[in-house]
C-alpha cells in the first residue's frame, strides 16, 4: 500500500516529463530572479536591467514550435507510454468505432490507438466536427445498443461537441467522451495549447452528463474508464465525460511503489426495477379501470421491450399511445392509438415519458399579448401512474425534466425492467367478472384502428400531385422502394408531418430510432450516418428524411460517410427554411398586428434558406456521395429513389435533394 | 314582421359576402395565401398537416366565407389571428376563392402507393 508520504517521495525520485521540465523551468527562474535580488540587498551593485514582465508573448522560436512540425518528444525512452496502457483498457470494452476530429491534446492516445492498438476496437473514423462525432455515436447506439467513444479537444472541441452531448443526455443515450486537456500550466506549451486548456473542462457539460472524472494516474484512468462505461450503460443511459491530461497520456508509465497496474473487469449493472408494492398498486388501478391508457416514450430500450408492451396492452385491451422517443409498440397493432385517447381515460400509465405534463395537458400559444395558456386534456379524477428511470438522475440547471406533474403512483425505475412484474401483477389483478368487458374494449379498438388507417390515407392523398412535393408523397414514394428490404428509418428530422409513423408498418425496434432528444438541430445528419454504420454491420438498409437546415450545421459529416463507406439513403425534406422559426415569426407578427417583413423571400426575413437556393446534391457530390436533384416533380421521385437505392446497396451513401411542401 | 339585429347582420353579411366572393380572384388568392404566410402551416395547396394545422384541410373548405373570415379574424386557438390591419377582407375573399379552386384530391383507391 502506498501512503501519502511514499507517493510524494516517489514523485521526487522517478524521472518523468514533468520533473524534467520542472527542473529546467525552476533553473531558469533562478537565473532571471537573481539580479533583482542582489540589487535589493547591495547598493553598490551595478544597475539592474529593467524588470521583465512575468509573462512574455511567444518569441519566433516558440511560435514556430506551435505552428510547425512537432519536435521530437524527450523523455519517452523510459517504458511503455501511458496512452498504450489506456488503449489496453479501452480494448476490454469492445467499443467498435471512434468517430473523432483530431486534436493535439490527445495526440498521444490517438497515436497509441492507431499504431499500438492497430486501429481496431475501436477503429478511428475521421470526423470534421465534434458535434458530428457525438451525433454519430448517438445514432450508432440507437441502432445497435452499443456505445461508442469519442475524443474531443479540451476546450474548443468540447464546446463544439456540447450540443450533441445535450441531445444524447435528453435522449438517454450513452456516449463516452474523452477530452484532451494539458493541465500542467507550468510545463505545457504556451500559446495555442494553453488557450485550449482549462482547469476543469468537464464543467462545461457536467449539467448534462451522468458522471465525469479527471484521472491523475494510469491506474486512475483504468478505474475511471470502466466506471464511466458502466455508468453510461446503466439505465437510464446517458453520456459521460473524462478530462484526460495530455501529460498523463504522453508520459511513460511510472513505478508506483511496485504496485502492478490492472484493468477492472466490467460487469453490467442490473437496471432499477419498480418497488413491489407500487407495482401491485399500479396493477390494481389498471385492472379495474374502465378505459386504461398506456403512454410510452422511451420505454422499449430493446426489442424485448416491444414484446412486453404488447403483452401488457393485450392483457388489458388498453389503448397505447407511442410518443415516439423509441420504437415502443407496433404501428400495425389495433391497440396503437393517437394521443387524444387520453381524454377518455380513467387511468393512464406513463412509461419513460420525457414530458408527462405535456401528455395530460395542453399549451396553446395564443393567449393575450402572445402569451400562451394551459389547459387540461384529461377528465378530472383520472388516475396517473408513472414509471420513469430519469427521476433517478434529475439535475437542476437544464430544464429537460419539464413541468412537474403530480401522479398517483410514482416509480423511479426502468420501465422495461419493471414490465415483467407489472404484467404478472395485472394478470393476477383482473377479476373474472371484468374479463368480458375487457375483451369488448378490444373489439372497439379494432374498428377504430381500421377507420383511422383509412382516414390517414385520405389525408395523404390531398396534394398528392403538388409541386413542391407533398411530404406524404415523399414518404410513400420512399416506402415503395424500400418495403421489401430490412429497412431502418434512422432519422426523420425536420418534420414530415409524422407520415412515416402514420403510414409505414413499423414493427421492429430498428424501424424507428426516435428523434434527437434535446431538439438541438443538427442531429439528423450525423445520427443517421452513425446509425447507418451500425446497420451496415447488421445487414440492414438505412434510410433518412434529411432536412435542409439540419444538414447545414455540420455538412462535413457527409465526407465521413463517403470516406468510411457508410451506406445510407438520405431523402431530403428540403422546404427551404427553418420552418419552425418561419411560423414563430409569423405568429408574433400577427399578435402584434404587423405584416411580417419577407424581404425577397417566401418567409419572414431571417428564416428562409433561399436566394440562393443551396444545391445540396452538389454539396454531397463534392464529398463523395452519389446525389441527384433538385427534384420538384413528384413523377420523377420514384425513379430517382430507385436509382439511389442501387447505389446504397453497392455500399455507398446517396442523397436526393427533393423540394417539398413545408410540412 | 320583426327582425332582430343579429338576423339583419347575418343577412347583410351573406349579401356582402357573396358579393365579395363573386368578385374574388383565385389567382390573386394563391399569391395572397403565400405572401400572408398561410402556406406555412397549411401547405401551398391548403392541404394542412397533422402537426401544424391539427389536420385541418382548407382546400375545398365547406365553411361559408363569413365563417371562414370569422375564424381567421378571431382565432384564439393554435392559429394566430389575422386582423384587418394586416389582412384585408378583399385578400381574404381571394384566398377563399383560391381554396375553392384547388382540385379535389384523387380517390385513395386510384393511388397505387396508398392501397
Amino acid at each position: 500500500m502506498i501512503n501519502d508520504d511514499s507517493a510524494r517521495d516517489d514523485s521526487r525520485t522517478k524521472f518523468n516529463r514533468r520533473n524534467f521540465l520542472a527542473g529546467v523551468a525552476v533553473a531558469g527562474a533562478a537565473v532571471t530572479s537573481a539580479p533583482g535580488a542582489k540589487a535589493a540587498t547591495s547598493p553598490d551593485a551595478p544597475a539592474a536591467p529593467p524588470p521583465r514582465p512575468s509573462a512574455l508573448p511567444p518569441n519566433a522560436k516558440m511560435a514556430a514550435a506551435e505552428t510547425g512540425t512537432p519536435q521530437e518528444i524527450k523523455g519517452h525512452e523510459g517504458g511503455k507510454p501511458g496512452s498504450d496502457f489506456m488503449v489496453d483498457v479501452i480494448k476490454t470494452l469492445d467499443i467498435k468505432y471512434l468517430p473523432c476530429n483530431p486534436a493535439s491534446s490527445f495526440r498521444a492516445l490517438h497515436e497509441s490507438l492507431i499504431d499500438y492498438g492497430a486501429n481496431k476496437q475501436p477503429e478511428f473514423l475521421t470526423c470534421m466536427h465534434e458535434e458530428s462525432a457525438v451525433g454519430m455515436a448517438h445514432g450508432y447506439f440507437k441502432a445497435s445498443g452499443k456505445p461508442l467513444m469519442t475524443l474531443v479537444h479540451g476546450t474548443v472541441g468540447l464546446q463544439h461537441a456540447a450540443m450533441g452531448i445535450y441531445n444524447a443526455w435528453c435522449d438517454r443515450v450513452p456516449v463516452i467522451v474523452i477530452g484532451g486537456n494539458d493541465m500542467d500550466a507550468a510545463h505545457r506549451p504556451p500559446g495555442v495549447p494553453t488557450f485550449h486548456s482549462a482547469q476543469d473542462i468537464n464543467a462545461l457539460v457536467r449539467d448534462f452528463t451522468k458522471w465525469d472524472d479527471t484521472p491523475t494516474s494510469p491506474q486512475h484512468f483504468a478505474q475511471s474508464f470502466v466506471r464511466m462505461y458502466k455508468t453510461a450503460m446503466t439505465p437510464p443511459y446517458g453520456p459521460v465525460m473524462m478530462s484526460l491530461d495530455a501529460g498523463l497520456q504522453q508520459e511513460p508509465i511510472r513505478d508506483y511503489g511496485g504496485e502492478k497496474l490492472y484493468i477492472p473487469r466490467y460487469v453490467p449493472s442490473s437496471p432499477p426495477q419498480g418497488d413491489t408494492g407500487a407495482v401491485k398498486e399500479a396493477a390494481r388501478l389498471l385492472a379495474n379501470a374502465e378505459r386504461p391508457v398506456i403512454v410510452v416514450d422511451r420505454a422499449a430500450r430493446t426489442p424485448n421491450g416491444i414484446k412486453l408492451l404488447v403483452e401488457l396492452a393485450e392483457a388489458l385491451q388498453a389503448a397505447v399511445v407511442d410518443m415516439g422517443g423509441r420504437m415502443n409498440f407496433p404501428k400495425t397493432h389495433y391497440l396503437n392509438r393517437p394521443p387524444n385517447v387520453v381524454g377518455q381515460a380513467d387511468v393512464i400509465i406513463g412509461m419513460e415519458l420525457s414530458d408527462f405534463w405535456g401528455v395530460v395537458n395542453g399549451y396553446v400559444d395564443n393567449g393575450e399579448h402572445g402569451i400562451g395558456f394551459n389547459e387540461s386534456k384529461i377528465k378530472p379524477g383520472t388516475k396517473l401512474i408513472s414509471i420513469n428511470s430519469v427521476e433517478l438522475i434529475t439535475k437542476s440547471n437544464y430544464q429537460d425534466f419539464q413541468r412537474f406533474q403530480v401522479v398517483d403512483v410514482s416509480m423511479p425505475a426502468d420501465a422495461e425492467a419493471t414490465l415483467p412484474a407489472l404484467i404478472e401483477a395485472v394478470k393476477s389483478a383482473i377479476p373474472d367478472s371484468r374479463k368480458d368487458a375487457i375483451a369488448k374494449r378490444g373489439d372497439a379498438f379494432r374498428k377504430a384502428s381500421a377507420n383511422g388507417r383509412e382516414n390517414v390515407k385520405k389525408a395523404a392523398a390531398i396534394a398528392w400531385d403538388a409541386s413542391p412535393i407533398s411530404t406524404a408523397r415523399l414518404v410513400m414514394e420512399t416506402w415503395n422502394q424500400i418495403k421489401d428490404l430490412d429497412w431502418s428509418l434512422v432519422a426523420s428530422e425536420g418534420n414530415v408531418s409524422n407520415w412515416p409513423n402514420r403510414l409505414w408498418p413499423m414493427e421492429k425496434h430498428h424501424h424507428w430510432l426516435g428523434r434527437s432528444g434535446g431538439y438541438g438541430v443538427g442531429y439528423g445528419a450525423p445520427a443517421s450516418i452513425g446509425a447507418a454504420l451500425a446497420n451496415r454491420d447488421l445487414g440492414r438498409f438505412s434510410v433518412s428524411f434529411q432536412s435542409d437546415g439540419d444538414l447545414m450545421y455540420a455538412p462535413g459529416v457527409l465526407w465521413t460517410a463517403a470516406r468510411h463507406k457508410i451506406p445510407l439513403l438520405a431523402v431530403m425534406h428540403n422546404n427551404r427554411g427553418y420552418h419552425q422559426e418561419v411560423m414563430h415569426i409569423q405568429r408574433l407578427a400577427n399578435f402584434r398586428n404587423r405584416v411580417a417583413y419577407l424581404g425577397n423571400d417566401m418567409a419572414p426575413l431571417g428564416t428562409s434558406i433561399e436566394n440562393p437556393d443551396i444545391e445540396y446534391h452538389k454539396l454531397a457530390q463534392s464529398m463523395g456521395w452519389w446525389a441527384k436533384g433538385p427534384i420538384k416533380d413528384p413523377a420523377e421521385l420514384g425513379p430517382a429513389i430507385k436509382e439511389a437505392i442501387a447505389v446504397v446497396k453497392s455500399g455507398q451513401p446517396a442523397l436526393l435533394n427533393v423540394w417539398t411542401q413545408p410540412r | 314582421m320583426q327582425f332582430s339585429v343579429r338576423t339583419l347582420a347575418v343577412v347583410a353579411a351573406l349579401v356582402l359576402g357573396s358579393g365579395a366572393a363573386s368578385a374574388a380572384s383565385a389567382e390573386k388568392g394563391r399569391k395572397a395565401f403565400v405572401t400572408n404566410g398561410c402556406w406555412q402551416c397549411h401547405g401551398f395547396e391548403g392541404q394542412g398537416s397533422a402537426v401544424t394545422s391539427n389536420g385541418t384541410v382548407l382546400s375545398g373548405t365547406e365553411l361559408p366565407l363569413e365563417a371562414f373570415e370569422g375564424f381567421v379574424r378571431g382565432s384564439n386557438r393554435a392559429m394566430p389571428p389575422y386582423r384587418e390591419a394586416i389582412l384585408s377582407s378583399a385578400d381574404l375573399a381571394d384566398m377563399y376563392a383560391f381554396l375553392q379552386s384547388v382540385p379535389k384530391p384523387p380517390a385513395v383507391e386510384s393511388i397505387q402507393l396508398l392501397k
